[in-house]
């Protein structure tokens, strides 16, 4: 079939011909994008599936991606478990990385980055987030809240890190924090759900090892003997 | 791929006046409110607009207040959850609130705005994923060829585009008879559901009329549906993040056991919230049972046009909608 090669990113694929045809066409209104110029578009789709690794890449000094344009100051308030401090965030920066590699709190993992696993989850004002879907320029103003947040400052284990410990809620661990956090936010508004209830509000957060059940255990134990 | 995003310039404005003026500045700016579809479509680096502008600190977008007519308005900027967890929405339109209480997971609906929702792109595989498509702008349907892959994708109104309305919610919209309330240079104007969702016969690169520039501030719902019987289903591969395969939602008046004025609406089998007319003459005005569930069946998916891998929606959909007429038996 035509144009049905293999898909190489890296090759500009040809402009003009095919959007003249579509204005062209009475029925469709003229080729326009719908919120990106056509440069940025472009360049969008030329860049996809280019791999970029390096974490220097990460916190590059933001050259900006336009020079006429200037958005929100990088310095920010920023308050995590309780403690408010200043912070240089970039404007496409996540709650997750600054949270990782700007304040060194590395109990919130990312796992898959994309909304899709619930490792990084932290709260927001009492409510569970994904903090690697999160721009951490919309959280002024917001108490966060992460794993090292859950146990008293004496170390003292909340009820919930208590009954996944005795339990056996975690097996490799990695999904852990998320787990703590959304079952913590839970029990914080409401101290005796339902197992159906305990079901649903963990729903967003995977775990690879399949370790549901366990976690359950643990929840409903924490709501018990809270 | 998920990626560190583009650098991009990121304003947020507090107030509408402030977004608007940004918008009408910034002609390539792209406009965020929970950012849950937009972060994936830029860490997957397919889109890269330099200029965002987050509608999150703008009070007047979020919250839920009752209409005179009996109705609700609801911003466009509430959460899902708030949607879902809203005495109000619940106590008149409860099938709004089971609806948003569907979609995706929950850290997402904390998160993910009632607008965003109704207003997210497409997730055809091929062009989340960068292909130059039809959709994209290019000159070539990827999911709609003898070996695509297109299991999720339409069976009716396709036009060169095969891909299917996303959202949860959208199909109640147009079951309620929704009023999308949308400022426009300056004006505001009112576009009902069954007009805001459009097909690619009219613009294959866009889910609904908002242009670039226009806000959408809220949703008005009439009245005439509060307290209705409803139904609604999501088959999804799992109930958690997945997209909806085939939805169905209905709104039914019942009176002395006959089904009086009803809408039916699917999801999933269409660019645009699908409403079921013909199951809707069949059953207006009868009494629900047996025979009925079978007529529907029968009628529920005429003139559907499966693709290679997605025959098995045609069933799903027809058992769905006797799914939903059984509920008022
Ligand atoms: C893993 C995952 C699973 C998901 N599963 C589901 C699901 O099962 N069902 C479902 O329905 N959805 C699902 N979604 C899609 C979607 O992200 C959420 O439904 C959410 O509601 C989108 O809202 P938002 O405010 O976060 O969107 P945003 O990304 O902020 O906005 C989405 C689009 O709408 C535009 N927009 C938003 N608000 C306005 C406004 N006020 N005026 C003008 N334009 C506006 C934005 O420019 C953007 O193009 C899922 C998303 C992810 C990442
Ligand atoms: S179905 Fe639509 S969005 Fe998907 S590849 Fe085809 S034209 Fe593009
Ligand atoms: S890392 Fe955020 S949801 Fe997976
Ligand atoms: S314990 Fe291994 S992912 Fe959950």
């Amino acid at each position: 079939m035509d144009g049905m090669g293999p898909y190489d990113p890296t090759v500009d694929f040809p402009e003009g011909p095919a959007i003249a045809e579509i204005a062209a066409d009475g029925n469709v209104k003229p080729w326009r994008p719908l919120h990106v110029s056509r440069r940025n578009f472009l360049r969008g789709v030329v860049c996809s599936g280019i791999v970029i690794g390096g974490s220097s890449y990460l916190f590059s000094t933001a050259t900006p991606a336009r020079a006429d344009v200037r958005g929100v100051e990088r310095m920010m308030s920023l308050t995590v478990n309780g403690k408010t401090r200043r912070v240089d965030v970039a404007p496409n920066e996540t709650l997750g990385y600054t949270i990782r590699y700007r304040l060194g709190l590395t109990g919130t993992k990312i796992g898959c980055n994309q909304a899709e696993c619930g490792a990084c989850t932290v709260m927001a004002d009492g409510r569970t987030i994904y903090s690697c879907s999160t721009l951490t320029h919309r959280m002024r103003g917001i108490n966060i809240v992460t794993v090292e947040g859950i146990a008293a400052p004496d170390g003292t284990l909340h009820p919930v890190q208590r009954a996944f410990i005795e339990e056996i809620g975690p097996q490799c661990g990695f999904c852990t924090p998320g787990q703590v956090v959304a079952a913590v936010a839970l029990l914080n508004s409401n101290p005796n759900p339902t197992e159906a209830e305990a079901r649903v509000a963990m729903s967003g957060n995977l775990c690879r090892c399949g370790a549901y059940d366990h976690y359950m255990r643990g929840i409903m134990k924490a709501a018990r003997e809270g | 791929m998920s990626d560190v995003m583009h650098n991009f310039e990121l304003y947020q404005p507090n107030s509408l006046q402030g977004a608007a003026d940004l918008l009408d500045e910034f002609d390539d700016a792209w406009i965020i409110a929970g950012a849950k579809d937009s972060l994936g479509w830029f860490k997957d680096r397919v889109k890269q607009p330099a200029v965002v502008v987050d509608l999150g600190g703008i009070p007047e977008l979020a919250g839920i207040e009752p209409t005179d007519d009996g109705g609700v308005y609801i911003g466009a900027a509430t959460t899902l959850t708030d949607v879902s967890e809203s005495t109000l929405v619940k106590e008149r339109f409860q099938i709004l609130s089971v609806a948003a209480s569907n979609v995706a997971s929950p850290q997402i609906r904390n998160s993910g705005t009632i607008g965003g929702n109704i207003s997210q792109d497409t997730r055809c595989v091929y062009y989340r994923d960068g292909f130059p498509c039809y959709r994209a702008g290019g000159n070539t349907c990827y999911a709609n060829t003898p070996t695509a892959m297109n299991r999720e994708h339409a069976l009716f109104e396709v036009s060169r585009c095969v891909a299917v309305t996303p959202s949860d919610t959208a199909p109640a919209m147009v079951a309620l008879g929704a009023i999308m309330i949308i400022r426009r240079d300056g004006e505001e104007m009112e576009v009902p559901a069954s007009e805001y969702f459009i097909g690619p016969e009219i613009d294959i690169t866009r889910m609904t009329v908002l242009e670039p520039g226009d806000i959408l501030l809220g949703i008005r719902i009439p009245g005439e549906w509060a307290n209705a019987r409803h139904y609604f289903e999501k088959i999804a591969d799992r109930n958690t993040w997945d997209f909806a395969l085939v939805s169905v939602t209905m709104v039914a008046k019942v009176a002395g056991g006959a089904i009086g004025d009803v809408a039916m609406v699917c999801g999933g089998v269409q660019c645009t919230p699908r409403r079921l007319t013909e199951v809707e003459d069949v059953i207006r005005g009868e009494v629900p049972g047996p025979e009925m569930e079978n007529l529907v069946r029968r009628v529920a998916s005429r003139g559907a046009k499966p693709l290679n891998f997605n025959h098995f929606k045609v069933p799903l959909m027809e058992n769905l909608a006797a799914r939903a007429v059984r509920s008022l038996a």
